[in-house]
C-alpha cells in the first residue's frame, strides 16, 4: 500500500479471515480481502449470530459498529447490499460485513447488539427501503415529513419528483411536480477506445452478424433471425420507470443514437410539397 | 458542589439513612397537601430554530416539570442528498461537497475523501503534500474547536470567552484564505496532494501566530471558564457516559476520549505524516460535559504542537503526485506542452477512472471518526459514497444522556457534543 491511508493493523487480515471462518461457520458465504480491507459476506439468517461472534469471540473483538451503509445494485437478484463497518479498539482492525436484501426480505436488526444501530438502520430504511426486522423505531429519519419513495435507489431520479415552494396566494408551503428549465444533463465519458457499451450512430451496420461457417447468400436479416435466440436483447425499460430517461447513465438507456425510424414510414413533413417527380430536389 | 456529589453517591449506592426511612416513600403524589397541583408530563419542541440548537435540530422533549423524561431528536432538516449528488459527479467534482458537510472543519472532511480515493488508486503522495495536509487539518481543528468551545460556554451563560475565541477563529480563516483562496469552502486537498503550494510568508506568519497570539488569546479565554465555579456547576456530572456506553453507542473523537478511552485515529491508525508527529492524546476521567470541554481544550494545544512540528520538518518538493493520469498539470505547463494540454483537458472533463473496489476510510475529524465508505465500479464517478457522520451516533445518544437532567442542561449537553448539521444531515 503506497497510499497514505489510515494504517490500521492490515497484517491481521489473513488471520482475521481464518478466525472469522471458524467463528461464523456455515453462514459465511465468502471472505475476501479487497484493497487491503476484509469483506465478509454472510447470509441474512446468519447475520446476528455472525456479528455477535465477531463482537464477543476473543481474538476478533469488534467492539464498535461504526457504520451501516446501504448500496443499491439493481442488476442483482437481491438488489440491496447492507454493509456493516466494524472496528476493533483492542486489535486496531476494521472489517466490513456484507449482507444482501430485497424490498420484501427484511434484514434482522442488530439494535440488541449495538444500540447505535437504531438510527443507522433507520437511515438505510429511509434511503433504500430495506426493512429491518426487530428495529422497534423504524421511522424515516433524514427525508421530509410525509416523503414518499426511497431517494438513494439507483432508479430514483436525482431531481426527485416534487419540489416545494412557498405560495403567496395560499399562504403556505406547496408541493408541485418538478419542472426543469432544461433537461438534466449527464455526459457519458466512457471512452470508446476503452470498451464503451453503446453503439455510435451508424455503427450498428458494422455489427451485423457474420455468417457462421462457409459464405452463404443468405441476407443479414435472415442470419439475424436465426441467431435471435442467442443474441441477448436490450431489456425494455420497465413501465414503472417513467423517469428513467432523465438520469440515464448511458445513451443505450436514453435511446440517443438509436435508429428509431427504421422500418416505420417517414412522418409527413408539411413543409415538403411532393412534386410530380417525387422529392422536392428532383 | 460537595453536597451534590454526596447526594449522587447515595443515590448510586441505594443506601438510605435510617432517619430518612420514615419519609423515603412519602411523595407529593401519594400524599397531596393543600395547594398542590397535579401536573401531567408535557411535550415541547426544542428547535428547529433555537439559538442553542447549533443549527436546524428539532428535539421533541417529554418533560416532567423541568426534568427531561425522554428526547426524540428529529434530524434531516438540512438533508441535501449529498451522497446521491456525488454519484453523479466525477471524483474531482465531488470534493467541494465535502467542504459543505461539516462547514466548521471543511479541510478535515476533504481529507477523508481524498484518502479514500488514494487508497483505491493506490496513489503515492509526496511528503510535502502530506505535511501540508496535516498542517491545514490541524489548523482546521483549532478553528473548529474555537467555535465549539466558544458556543458551549455561551450556551451555559458566559459571553466573553466566545468573543475572544472568535478572534482566533478569524485568524484561522485568514490563514486558510491565504493558502486556499477561500475562507470556508477551501476545495484544497486533492487525490495525490494539494491544489497549490503555500507561500513562505504564510508559513512564517502562522509560526509567529502559534508562538504569540494563539496562546495568549486562547489561554486567557480558557482561564476565564476552566476553573469558573458557575461553569463547573453547569457541566460537571452532567450527562456522564461510561466507557461501555461510549463503545456501544459508537462514540468517537473527544466524546469517547472524555469517557476515558484513549482512542485517537491519528495515533492508532495514522494517515499521512501523523506517525511522525509527537503529540499527546488527552482523556477524561468522569465522562461528563466538563471532561468533553477540557479534552477539546487540550486538543487545541496539541494541535498547535503538531503544527509547529510540521513547520520544522516540512521538506521542499512537489505538492502533488506527478502521476499525470490523476493529477492535472499546472496551467503554465499546460500552455507549453501538448501532452500536458491533453492531460489537462481529459482530467477536467472526463476525470480519472478509479479501479473497482470498496473501501471504508475513517479519519479523526475534530468531532470524531468521520468515515467515507466508497464503492467504485471502475468508472470516473463513485458508484456509492456513504458518508459516516460523527454527529449521527452522538446525537442518537442524546436521549439516554439527558434523561433525568434538567431542561437547562440540554444546551450544555448539546454544546459538549459538538454537532454541525451540515454533516449530520448530509
Amino acid at each position: 500500500m503506497r497510499a497514505p491511508a489510515p494504517a490500521f493493523a492490515a497484517n491481521l487480515n489473513d488471520a482475521t479471515i481464518e478466525s472469522a471462518r471458524g467463528a461464523i461457520g456455515a453462514g459465511l458465504l465468502d471472505a475476501v480481502e479487497i484493497a487491503g480491507e476484509v469483506q465478509l459476506h454472510v447470509t441474512r439468517e446468519a447475520l446476528v449470530p455472525a456479528l455477535t461472534a465477531l463482537r464477543d469471540t476473543p481474538g476478533l473483538e469488534y467492539q464498535q459498529l461504526m457504520e451501516i451503509a446501504g448500496v443499491d445494485y439493481p442488476d442483482r437478484v437481491e438488489r440491496f447490499e447492507v454493509v456493516y463497518c466494524l472496528l476493533s479498539l483492542t486489535r486496531n482492525h476494521r472489517l466490513h460485513v456484507h449482507v444482501g436484501a430485497t424490498e420484501d426480505t427484511p434484514v434482522p436488526s442488530v439494535t440488541e447488539l449495538w444500540p447505535v444501530a437504531g438510527w443507522l438502520e433507520r437511515e438505510v430504511y429511509d434511503m433504500f427501503g430495506v426493512l429491518f426486522a426487530g428495529n422497534r423505531d423504524l421511522r424515516r429519519i433524514l427525508t421530509d415529513y410525509g416523503f414518499r419513495g426511497h431517494p438513494f435507489r439507483k432508479d430514483f431520479p436525482l431531481t426527485g419528483f416534487v419540489e416545494m415552494r412557498y405560495s403567496e396566494e395560499q399562504k403556505r408551503v406547496v408541493y408541485e411536480p418538478v419542472k426543469l428549465a432544461q433537461d438534466f444533463r449527464t455526459f457519458d465519458f466512457m471512452s470508446p477506445w476503452e470498451g464503451a457499451e453503446y453503439v455510435l450512430p451508424g455503427d450498428e451496420k458494422a455489427k451485423l452478424p457474420e455468417a457462421k461457417g462457409a459464405p452463404t447468400p443468405a441476407t443479414a436479416t435472415e442470419i439475424q433471425k436465426a441467431g435471435a435466440t442467442e443474441t441477448p436483447k436490450q431489456a425494455a425499460p420497465a413501465a414503472s420507470e417513467p423517469y428513467a430517461k432523465k438520469d440515464a447513465t448511458s445513451t443505450a438507456e436514453t435511446g440517443a443514437g438509436r435508429n428509431e425510424s427504421a422500418g416505420a414510414p417517414k412522418p409527413a413533413d408539411p413543409d415538403v410539397v411532393p412534386t410530380k417527380g417525387g422529392g422536392q430536389n428532383q | 458542589m460537595t453536597d451534590m456529589l454526596v447526594e449522587k453517591d447515595q443515590a448510586v449506592d441505594r443506601e438510605v439513612d435510617p432517619a430518612l426511612e420514615k419519609i423515603v416513600h412519602v411523595t407529593d403524589a401519594s400524599h397531596p397537601s393543600e395547594g398542590d397541583v397535579a401536573i401531567q408530563n408535557y411535550t415541547i419542541n426544542f428547535g428547529p430554530q433555537h439559538p442553542a440548537a447549533h443549527g436546524v435540530l428539532r428535539l421533541v422533549m417529554e418533560l416532567d416539570g423541568e426534568i427531561i423524561e425522554r428526547i426524540d431528536p428529529h434530524v434531516g432538516l438540512l438533508h441535501r442528498g449529498t451522497e446521491k449528488l456525488i454519484e453523479y459527479k466525477t471524483y474531482a467534482q465531488a470534493i467541494p461537497y465535502f467542504d459543505r458537510l461539516d462547514y466548521c472543519s471543511p479541510a478535515c472532511m476533504e481529507h477523508t475523501f481524498v484518502l479514500a480515493i488514494e487508497k483505491l488508486l493506490d496513489l503515492e503522495v509526496p511528503l510535502r503534500a502530506q505535511y501540508l495536509r496535516v498542517f491545514f487539518a490541524e489548523l482546521t481543528r483549532i478553528s473548529n474547536h474555537m467555535l465549539n468551545l466558544g458556543s458551549h460556554v455561551m450556551d451555559v451563560g458566559a459571553m466573553t470567552p466566545n468573543l475572544w475565541l472568535f478572534e482566533i477563529r478569524e485568524d484561522c480563516y485568514g490563514f486558510l484564505e491565504r493558502a486556499t483562496g477561500a475562507r470556508m469552502h477551501h476545495n484544497y486537498f486533492r487525490p495525490g496532494g494539494v491544489h497549490q503550494d503555500v507561500p513562505l510568508k504564510l508559513l512564517t506568519d502562522i509560526a509567529d501566530w502559534l508562538d504569540t497570539r494563539l496562546p495568549r488569546l486562547f489561554e486567557d479565554a480558557i482561564s476565564l471558564v476552566a476553573d469558573n465555579r458557575i461553569f463547573k456547576q453547569r457541566n460537571v456530572d452532567i450527562a456522564t457516559v461510561s466507557r461501555e456506553d461510549a463503545i456501544r453507542w459508537g462514540f468517537s473523537g473527544p466524546m469517547i476520549r472524555a469517557a476515558g478511552i484513549p482512542w485517537d485515529l491519528r495515533k492508532s491508525q495514522p494517515y499521512d505524516v501523523y506517525d511522525r508527529m509527537d503529540f499527546d492524546v488527552p482523556v477524561g476521567t468522569r465522562g461528563d460535559c466538563y471532561d468533553r470541554f477540557m479534552v477539546r481544550v487540550e486538543e487545541v494545544r496539541q494541535s498547535a504542537r503538531i503544527m509547529k512540528q510540521c513547520l520544522a520538518e516540512m521538506p521542499e518538493g512537489p505538492i502533488a503526485s506527478t502521476d499525470r493520469k490523476v493529477v492535472p498539470p499546472k496551467r503554465a505547463e499546460m500552455k507549453r506542452s501538448m501532452e500536458a494540454l491533453i492531460h489537462h483537458f481529459k482530467l477536467y472533463t472526463e476525470g480519472y477512472h478509479v479501479p473497482a473496489g470498496e473501501v471504508y476510510v475513517a479519519t479523526e475529524s475534530p468531532k470524531g471518526e468521520f468515515g467515507v465508505y466508497l464503492v467504485s465500479d471502475g468508472s470516473n464517478k463513485p458508484y456509492r459514497c456513504k458518508i459516516r457522520p460523527t454527529a449521527f451516533s452522538h446525537l442518537q445518544a442524546m436521549d439516554f444522556m439527558s434523561r433525568g437532567h434538567m431542561l437547562a442542561d440540554t444546551t450544555a449537553i448539546l454544546g459538549a457534543m459538538d454537532i454541525v448539521f451540515g454533516e449530520c444531515d448530509r
